[in-house]
């Protein structure tokens, strides 16, 4: 009986792979993991390839341009910005080897702006368990406001429900008659939107609910169900391309219905790419979204995004994940800033949960030690010939109760260097 | 019982190996034995009896939601005794993955390579959909529960050379009766069946059953290397088995030499460790011709080394050396050398 | 009622796409006896010329010739510099060697274009018709509908009643008695790679500009249907490839429609596990059986 054993040489070959620290628990020691006197490490996990690729990768190159820039004004209490993406294809799987290599390898002082919800559910434990700061998740769940449980995990997005409450709540304001229908994709972040909108509508009030699948890019058989319904107002929790998909085999249709759709999948210039420079106008005219970042074109802050995005990012396209990206990167710097001249991983959350950061929103962070959602209000915007701008109404949303508000947009100062 | 013995040492060498890596190594090395668990399974199906799998990762997916499922519940029975908690995950890992196995095996029984082939591959494209509408938590997928050090150990090792642990065992587990299965007499009934169905035919030995079977004994290897990786990430989703992954699968049993328990568990490190590889090396070119690199390049030279193997090097690199190829002869090239009988005769496109 | 009408005539566009990808699948499984796992990746590949040529030179149609052109001369290359040198004994090797390809294309197109969704715009309005208020097939549809016809057409008289055509199946059949009576099979081969890439090419063309745009794995979920609707209709079949993808087209539209687009790669997988149990061999199996 010969049974191979070359498994050994496996197990060798994986041995060599590293012959670096064991495993042995480390003490606790002083300097936190990333820290160095002249520099800050961070980490985060992107779709850089993939089919996910195509919608998400220049929010990264945004943030990296941005912590660039800092870098080149003298970085933050001295310390240049270090921002390590690592490529996880939108893969859960994968995201858990990246994350585990920023955190283990590359002792990453924290995680920023990891993207996606089913990818940084699976890490969302052992960031936890590491007790590393897991700061602005790019994702609407609400699973990343679970102070209790998950104490160094903060949210960046306005969650999804509070969207869907939000469109909703302006489309009753609008025309209480009208027939109200939700096309979404199929998993929390669609649902988040139907609950969003059926907290706001009651629950029976939604007239044809739709669900799309990213794996089949044909939806003229939702487009199809709908209009036969009589829908009037299609909210859509839909990322940007099924959106444009959404709008443009309606038109096809001859179908004008009015469009809400979540800041998700609602960004002008990108829906512009998919539809055509002489079909979007026309499409598109009278989208109504909801946002909380700078975004009016005469926006300080969309001014200076711009600059920095021309001058540290090659002038890429200036999109809606251009002013994200960059939003995660000044926020980041800002709660650096206040984490203190020797930041630890303590004071960082702290700094967070003081409830004293600004951010750059149009509404007030809310961030504080039972909170940890980011943006609880959304401002509606609308496309008229051609331009997304705000239209000045603002709500914030609070267990599925949505009251008007004023914006509050928050003054550039100190040219986006924080801290100084 | 050399076999027994023989895994036995292996194992315990490749804990004694957990010491000298780090944690990360640590986490690379238990989802290689994870990987490893399937590809041994596929390797001894595609290269024992022929049927191609493309859908071996939907198999670990079972595997690894039988666990999460059979685990969690006994979690909430008996929140104290992680063996329990342990042993039932991967009964439940090993009775869904041998369940679907077994109903893919039927199928297989009597499906010729392509239709198997493209059969398994819908399979694969299914899995997100099935779910979404079966209830297992969608594209976030359902938890598992968390498996701390033994306190005993606490002081000695960090949580992930303990899961390395575990997944050495659990992969020790599923793969030795794989090798025990491999030389006896089923093996030998396998490659009957792959020779000549209808020689085989005659001196008793049914294909069907024989296909069926191997099917499942390459299944529940799977499903527990769905599970290994389940405790270690502490969840199972549908999006980490996809078509890629399970292409992978292909690359580490086709790369390691098919049917080659050995070459499975060389091919598994290698998927594993050289797209980290790649990617490190590809880190320190700047910019955007680095950004495509990234993840982009490693996959193009498994590409290239998958087709150079076939081209050139049928054995694997389980055929590599002197003392290695002799016995691969014997078997693990049986596969992809000549068997012309058993297509239709229009099937030889000789020229 | 009119719900039905408009998801049966979206789903005949749909099918027509997939039955003309799956019967370039049949035409290089009777050539070469090769199931090509590549074939998506190539024929992005060539639609990625296609695309270039179009944004050149401005002209749908240009494009669409060099599409062709570019499929047809990728299908030799790889039929002549590398499935001649796999081991044929068994359809294995082949299937391997063709998912190496895939991963060296995808992520070549990856690596030179960048995974942006590059906008194709359809050389038809895509405006349906409007019958009594049912909005029904578009120009574009008719469009797809006409070609997949006059290719589909066009392929059957090249293999029924050209010489070329019987030189392709007698060598296919044949590959002994065929050398012998004077065939160049090895040519042959090549030829059936060239026509078969060309026609996914063609159908990967029609389908990028229904959807989100072109990227390297725009045709991946193409070729696996079509992979599927080849196996339902018999991998030898031509006709049982016209039939199933046109059948599956409907049906996906179907379940999309009135149950949700969750179901509708469940219900494929369904008519696929059950046909097979019933006829292994597909719809339109061939004599032979292929089971024993």
């Amino acid at each position: 009986m010969r049974i191979p054993t070359r498994s050994t040489a496996a197990l060798a070959a994986a041995a060599t792979l590293a012959l670096a620290a064991c495993s042995t628990p480390a003490d606790e020691d002083e300097t936190p993991p990333g820290v160095t006197d002249d520099t800050v490490t961070i980490g985060t996990h992107q779709p850089l390839t993939g089919p996910a690729a195509a919608g998400y990768a220049t929010i990264s190159a945004a943030t990296s341009a941005y912590f660039e820039y800092l870098n080149a004004q003298g970085g933050i209490h001295g310390r240049q910005i270090e921002y390590v993406v690592k490529d996880d294809a939108y893969d859960p799987s994968q995201t858990q080897t990246a994350v585990r290599e920023l955190v283990a390898e590359g002792e990453v002082f924290a995680v920023v702006n990891g993207l996606g919800t089913p990818t940084h559910s699976a890490v969302l434990d052992y960031l936890d368990q590491q007790g590393v700061p897991d700061l602005f998740v790019s994702s609407g769940s609400l699973a990343w406001n679970q102070p209790d449980q998950y104490p160094n995990t903060f949210a960046f997005n306005a969650d999804y429900v509070t969207e869907g409450a939000a469109l909703a709540q302006y489309a009753t304001e609008q025309d209480p008659e009208a027939t109200v229908c939700v096309l979404g994709q199929d998993d929390d972040y669609g649902e988040g939107i139907l609950a969003g909108v059926e907290a706001v509508l009651g629950p029976d009030a939604v007239a044809q609910t739709q669900v799309y699948s990213t794996s089949s890019e044909d939806v003229s058989a939702q487009i199809g169900a709908m209009m036969e319904a009589g829908c009037e107002i299609n909210v859509l929790g839909t990322i940007n391309g099924f959106t444009a998909l959404a709008v443009g085999t309606a038109a096809q249709l001859e179908w004008f219905p009015r469009w809400y759709v979540s800041s998700s999948g609602a960004d002008y210039p990108t829906l512009v790419e998919y539809l055509g420079e002489e079909t979007a106008p026309l499409v598109l005219q009278g989208m109504v979204s909801v946002n909380y970042l700078p975004f009016s074109p005469d926006d300080e802050w969309v001014e200076l995004f711009r600059q920095v995005n021309d001058e540290y990012n090659d002038g890429a396209p200036f999109t809606g994940n251009t002013v994200f990206g960059m939003s995660v990167a000044y926020l980041f710097a800002e709660a650096l800033a206040a984490a203190g001249e020797d930041p630890t991983r303590a004071s960082l959350t702290e700094a967070l949960e003081s409830g004293d950061l600004l951010g750059n929103g149009i509404v007030p962070l809310s961030y504080g030690p039972d909170d940890h959602a980011a943006y609880r209000g959304v401002g509606i915007t609308t496309v008229d010939e051609g331009v997304q701008d705000y239209i000045g109404t603002t709500y914030a949303v609070a267990d599925g109760a949505v009251t008007e508000i004023e914006a509050s947009p928050v003054p550039l100062e100190n040219e986006g260097v924080p801290g100084s | 019982m050399r076999t027994v013995l023989r895994a036995a040492l292996l194992a315990a060498l490749a804990i004694g190996a957990t010491f000298a890596l780090d944690p990360f190594r640590n986490f690379q090395l238990a989802t290689a034995a994870g990987v490893f668990a399937a590809v041994a399974g596929l390797t001894v199906l595609v290269g024992l009896t022929g049927q191609l799998s493309l859908g071996h990762a939907v198999l670990m997916a079972a595997g690894g939601y039988g666990y999460a499922a059979a685990s969690t519940a006994a979690a909430e029975a008996a929140p104290e005794s992680a063996a329990l908690v342990l042993t039932a995950g991967l009964a439940g890992a090993a009775a869904v993955s041998g369940a679907l196995g077994l109903l893919l095996g039927l199928a297989a029984a009597r499906l010729r390579g392509p239709y198997l082939a493209g059969l398994t591959l819908a399979l694969v494209i299914a899995l997100p959909s099935a779910a979404n509408v079966l209830p297992l938590g969608g594209a976030q997928g359902l938890p598992a529960p968390f498996l701390p050090v033994p306190d005993a150990l606490s002081r000695l090792i960090a949580v992930e050379q303990w899961h390395a642990w575990l997944a050495i065992g659990v992969a020790a587990v599923a793969v030795t009766p794989l090798a025990v299965l491999r030389s006896g007499r089923a093996g030998l009934r396998m490659r009957a069946v792959l020779g000549d169905e209808t020689a085989a035919r005659l001196s008793g030995v049914d294909p069907a059953r024989t296909k069926t079977g191997a099917f499942v004994a390459s299944a529940v290897p799977a499903g527990l290397g769905g599970a290994i990786l389940a405790i270690t990430t502490q969840q199972v989703a549908p999006g980490g088995y996809g078509l890629a992954f399970s292409l992978l699968l292909v690359v580490a049993a086709v790369v390691g030499g098919l049917g080659s328990l050995g070459g499975a568990a060389l091919g598994s490190v290698l998927v594993v460790a050289l797209p980290w590889l790649v990617d490190t090396l590809v880190d320190a070119v700047p910019s955007d011709l680095g950004q495509r690199l990234d993840g982009n390049f490693a996959v193009l030279l498994f590409g290239a080394v998958i087709i150079a193997v076939t081209v050139a090097r049928p054995g694997g690199l389980a055929a590599l050396g002197p003392r290695l190829r002799i016995r691969s002869r014997g078997r693990a090239a049986a596969p992809v050398s000549p068997t012309p009988d058993n297509a239709t005769p229009s099937a030889n496109t000789e020229r | 009622m009119d719900r039905l009408v408009f998801l049966l005539s979206s789903g005949l566009a749909r099918g027509a796409v997939l039955a003309l990808f799956a019967l370039s699948l049949v035409i290089v499984w009777r050539a070469a006896r090769v199931v090509n796992f590549a074939q998506a990746a190539m024929a992005i590949a060539a639609v990625y010329v296609a695309f270039a040529i179009t944004a050149a030179s401005g002209s749908y149609w240009l494009g669409l010739i060099g599409g062709l052109a570019t499929g047809a001369l990728l299908g030799a290359a790889v039929e002549a510099g590398l499935m001649r040198r796999v081991p044929h004994t068994t359809p294995l090797p082949g299937m391997i060697v063709a998912i190496g390809l895939v991963m060296i294309l995808q992520s070549g197109l990856s690596i030179a274009f960048g995974p942006q969704h590059r906008t194709m715009r359809p050389p038809f309005s895509e405006r349906p018709f409007d019958l009594g208020g049912v909005p029904v097939l578009s120009p574009y549809e008719l469009f797809v509908l006409v070609v997949a016809a006059l290719v589909m057409g066009g392929l059957a008289l090249l293999f029924n009643r050209t010489s070329l055509g019987l030189q392709l199946r007698a060598s296919a059949f044949a590959p002994e008695t065929s050398r012998l009576l004077g065939v160049r099979v090895p040519r042959m081969v090549t030829v059936g790679w060239m026509l078969s890439v060309a026609t996914a090419a063609l159908a990967a063309l029609l389908l990028v500009p229904t959807e989100l745009g072109l990227n390297p794995f725009a045709a991946d979920l193409l070729f696996v249907n079509a992979f599927a609707v080849a196996v339902i209709g018999g991998l030898d079949s031509p006709a049982g490839a016209l039939a199933a993808g046109i059948g599956v087209g409907i049906l996906s539209s179907l379940v999309t429609g009135y149950v949700s687009a969750s179901a509708a790669p469940l219900a494929v997988l369904a008519v696929l596990t059950a046909v097979l149990l019933l006829r292994p061999g597909g719809l339109v199996a061939a004599g032979k059986a292929r089971s024993a």
